[in-house]
């Protein structure tokens, strides 16, 4: 977390007129999603990245240092954004960006194949008075297709430096690092509209007396398209010229109602139009790359299930879940820390501290560190890494968009779009994760619907491990599992969706082309998502020692377990099963481990096993889950969904049992 | 031919009872206007009606000219109700103010502009013109939702028709701008499409809001 940072921003919010106060130069990369913004900036940076949330926001802002020409800068990745004028909370993090952070260069990153859609937003960055250079990126695919570009030409029109690149190839760095350090930029060619635009334009300028980053012309057009946030700057900075601005964008509002958004597009597409004239050569005939038929495959519902099945067998069950979880968690949790680090600790605490109660804390079954530093390395850490590594190297082929558009049309049926495929997919990895990543959803609705179906029935790696290896003994019970998850799945997802207010969520996405993962990329990002989830978990698994430690020492463990004891016997099960659950809510999957315990001292037959096994995995996900949750969608909403969880729960364990026992089945 | 609007509001009558209604012949009392009535005499100066006893009978030439004229009126319901939005009975006066000037050549380019359509907001069928057989033998289907294309299928962006500019500016955004081409690649399970370089996956309820016009 940069808070130097987030204090500057805070800081400049209100007066962002007054240069900031930091000796460093800044560069801003920009650009649509997708352009290789983040390679760049990697590409550049190399290891003092932190990764933040924009103050306020769900957004993540990458800053990173950089040495260039012994000159010492501070790259900002911006979120992906399409136009100045902003629509989602990414655009508008990008752009507060620009305007309050006021960055010494912008470079405007686009992806070659489509400059001529992307050089829209160079214009608007050029007729806003920014510091622009152009990176014309993604230049080895472009040359693969057969394109071919004379760029000093485009150079010399746009009048700002213009480099060619291949970030991801390492092509066009220097250059790049060049451009950086370079000084005495121009500010690039005047942007001409139509008479009638320009006349709109010339009208509202004419009444704007402050000083602004951007120019008075970029602050015109934004306000004529409705842009609340700059109306609201531009009105508090200009006292009593104020109404008679908002009064003239009223008034030209009104004047062009019918289509002004359409008409400013279209002369803006004119503008590029005749910028790119005899810019791109376009070839004779169309190449199909490797990508394109890997594409093709991946969207074909005939080949694309297929594709995905194989992808989530292969890449979640084998590596997270059999090498990740498996073979990685035995080797740190019960080998390194079992049998090395917990023994010699607690020798080394015992013998320095006197006192039970704090060897306790420390070291003791719920300690501090025999615990929770167990958990988070022993087998957080492992089977995370795994994860990410695999959920990163998906995300660089460009897999993910183009599973969300073959889930889509199931998805509604959730009340979700096809986007939130990618946080259940993580939800096989680690709920508490996946309910993070949820905020990238784009309303608040299909936010909580994610949150209430992972905290219900999609089970984490870990857990689903135990599971498989329990209920395989009682032949059926795994059935029996499975379809109940899938059962409720629906039938809570589809209700859910129906008693849930609010409009089905509208689906696009761009789908990237699909390209080879760059390792050292993948291994990056890797590193940064661990590093990041870590400091964001290992305090919750430190709170959760404590908390059972509380709960040991001052008997209320106990007493929570003899207060349970009906509720177990409801459920068929005996009284030391709840053991099981008050674990199963500190980690998903030592509840799991608990009735494996329980199995093996004879406690439980196939139908107890099954019962326990479906209410736990539907109960309360771990803390960990629930303190994101709360995080994420405040206690109204935690809350509710906690009550909704634990009490379908019970009921469906409850009815599960009374089936089970009337029909025979397991029996 | 250019009729007064009293003729042609009597030929209109005339042909839904005929025609539609499979009448022999019409009674001009029926709409409160005598056989000697200065409209009826037009129709017959005209050769597009006989009158026998009172009543109006077709001539051929009388039969097609009513037929245009019908056409008229039930396009102009369309447009009314359609692109101008005037609903219920407003709207059904406005058009038989309106019919009246589409003579010759305006009701082939709105019938164009409107696509061909086949019946009235109230469900009547709208005779053909030469238009929409033209048209239909062309295969040409006008402008229509990129639901309507088939996968592969290449066109121009005609509009976006949506009501919510948060929506119109995604698409925009996207490079789904008039006069831009636009390839259909995917249709199931969600719509993909492909402008300039780049492709999008959208769902029906969007893709519904896209109007392109194909090219063979």
């Amino acid at each position: 977390m940069n808070i130097k940072n987030r204090e500057q921003v805070e800081m400049n919010s209100d007066t962002d007129v007054i240069q900031q106060q930091s000796p460093l130069k800044r560069v801003a990369l920009v650009g649509n999603p997708n352009v290789g913004k983040s390679v760049l900036f990697n590409a550049l940076t190399g290891s003092y990245v932190t990764v933040s949330n924009y103050p306020g926001t769900s957004v993540e802002v990458s800053r990173g240092r950089a040495l260039i020409r012994e000159q010492e800068w501070e790259v900002i990745d911006t979120p992906g954004m399409y136009t100045l004028h902003t629509i989602t909370e990414e655009e508008r993090v990008a752009r507060e960006i620009l305007l309050k952070e006021r960055p010494d260069l912008v470079l405007h990153v686009l992806d070659a194949r489509n400059l001529e859609r992307m050089l829209t937003m160079t214009v608007q960055l050029i007729e806003a008075g920014l510091p622009v250079v152009l990176v014309v990126n993604i230049m080895d695919e472009a040359e693969r297709m057969g394109l071919s570009f004379d760029l000093a030409l485009l150079q010399q029109r746009l009048g700002i430096p213009v480099i060619s690149a291949a970030t991801a190839r390492k092509r066009g760095l220097e250059e790049i690092r060049t451009a950086i350090a370079g000084v005495g930029r121009s500010c690039g060619m005047p942007v001409v509209y139509s008479r009638l635009l320009e006349n709109d334009i010339a009208q509202l300028v004419g009444l704007l007396r402050g000083e602004y980053v951007l120019t008075r012309r970029a602050l015109a057009l934004l306000m004529l398209q409705g842009d609340e946030e700059v109306m609201e700057m531009v009105l508090s900075r200009e006292g009593e010229q104020a109404e008679q601005i908002r009064q003239k964008v009223r008034e030209i509002a009104f004047e062009r109602r019918e289509s002004f958004h359409l008409d400013l597009s279209m002369e803006r597409k004119e503008v590029v139009k005749r910028l790119v004239q005899g810019v791109i050569t376009l070839p004779l005939t169309e190449r199909k790359t490797w990508g394109e038929r890997l594409s093709t495959l991946a969207v074909r519902p005939m080949t694309g299930v297929p594709l995905l099945l194989m992808t989530l067998y292969f890449g979640l069950y084998k590596f997270v879940g059999d090498f990740g979880a498996g073979t990685l968690v035995d080797f740190l949790e019960g080998t390194l820390f079992e049998e090395f680090f917990n023994p010699w600790i607690t020798g080394v605490v015992n013998g320095l501290i006197p006192w039970w109660a704090i060897q306790e804390l420390l070291v003791g079954e719920y300690g501090v560190i025999t615990l929770g530093l167990r958990y988070a390395v022993g087998i957080i850490l492992p089977i995370v890494a795994t994860f990410f590594l695999f959920f990163s190297l998906l995300e660089d082929t460009g897999y993910f968009p183009r599973l969300a558009l073959l889930v889509d049309r199931i998805f509604k049926l959730f009340g979700l779009s096809g986007r939130a495929v990618i946080p259940m997919v993580l939800g096989f990895g680690c709920s508490t994760m996946a309910t993070m990543v949820t905020r990238t959803l784009e309303t608040v609705r299909e936010r909580i619907l994610a949150t209430l179906l992972l905290a219900l029935a999609i089970p984490c790696s870990a857990q689903l491990g135990v599971i498989i290896a329990l209920l395989s003994k009682t032949p059926g019970a795994l059935l029996v599992w499975a379809g109940m998850m899938t059962l409720l799945f629906l039938v809570v997802g589809v209700i859910a969706a129906r008693l849930m207010p609010g409009e089905t969520p509208m689906f696009y996405m761009e789908l990237p082309p699909m390209r080879m993962p760059q390792l050292s990329n993948v291994l990056t990002k890797t590193y940064t998502r661990m590093q990041w989830y870590f400091l964001e978990i290992l305090p919750l698994f430190v709170v959760a020692s404590v908390v059972l430690w509380l709960g040991k020492i001052t008997h209320t463990f106990e007493k929570l377990v003899a207060a349970m004891t009906p509720l177990m016997n409801a459920l068929g099960l005996p009284g030391d099963a709840a053991v099981a659950f008050i674990f199963g809510f500190f980690r998903r999957d030592y509840g799991a481990a608990g009735l494996y315990d329980l199995q093996t001292k004879g406690l439980l037959d196939g139908r107890q096993l099954t019962v326990a096994a479906v209410t736990l995995t539907l109960f309360i996900p771990c803390v960990a889950q629930f303190l994101m949750m709360q995080k994420e969608r405040g206690w109204k909403v935690s809350l509710a969904i906690f009550a909704f969880v634990s009490l379908l729960a019970f009921g469906t364990g409850y009815l599960l049992n009374k089936t089970l026992l009337t029909t025979g089945i397991l029996a | 031919m250019k009729l007064s609007e009293k003729a042609e509001e009597i030929l209109e009558a005339m042909w839904i009872s005929v025609e539609e209604e499979g009448g022999a012949f019409y009674d001009p009392e029926k709409m409160g206007v005598s056989a000697d009535d200065p409209a009826c005499r037009e129709l017959t100066a005209n050769t597009l009606v006989e009158i026998r006893q009172g009543m109006l009978y077709f001539r051929p030439e009388g039969r097609e000219q009513g037929r245009i004229t019908i056409r008229r009126h039930r396009l102009a319901e369309r447009l009314m109700m359609d692109v101008f939005n005037i609903k219920g009975e407003e709207g059904d006066n406005k058009a038989c103010e309106f019919e009246h000037l589409l003579n010759a050549g305006v009701d082939v380019k709105l019938c164009t502009m409107l696509n061909h359509p086949e019946t009235c907001p109230h469900g009547k069928p709208i005779p053909a013109g030469e238009c929409c057989s033209a048209a239909r033998h062309a295969g040409d289907r006008g402008v229509v939702p990129l639901t309507e294309c088939r996968s592969g299928q290449e066109g121009e962006i005609a509009y976006i028709q949506t009501g919510d500019s948060t929506k119109m500016q995604k698409l925009m955004a996207m490079g789904v701008l008039p006069g831009n081409k636009i390839k259909l690649v995917q249709s199931f399970p969600s719509y993909i499409f492909r402008v300039g370089f780049s492709e999008f996956a959208i769902d029906a309820a969007l893709a519904r809001e896209i109007f392109v016009r194909p090219v063979s």
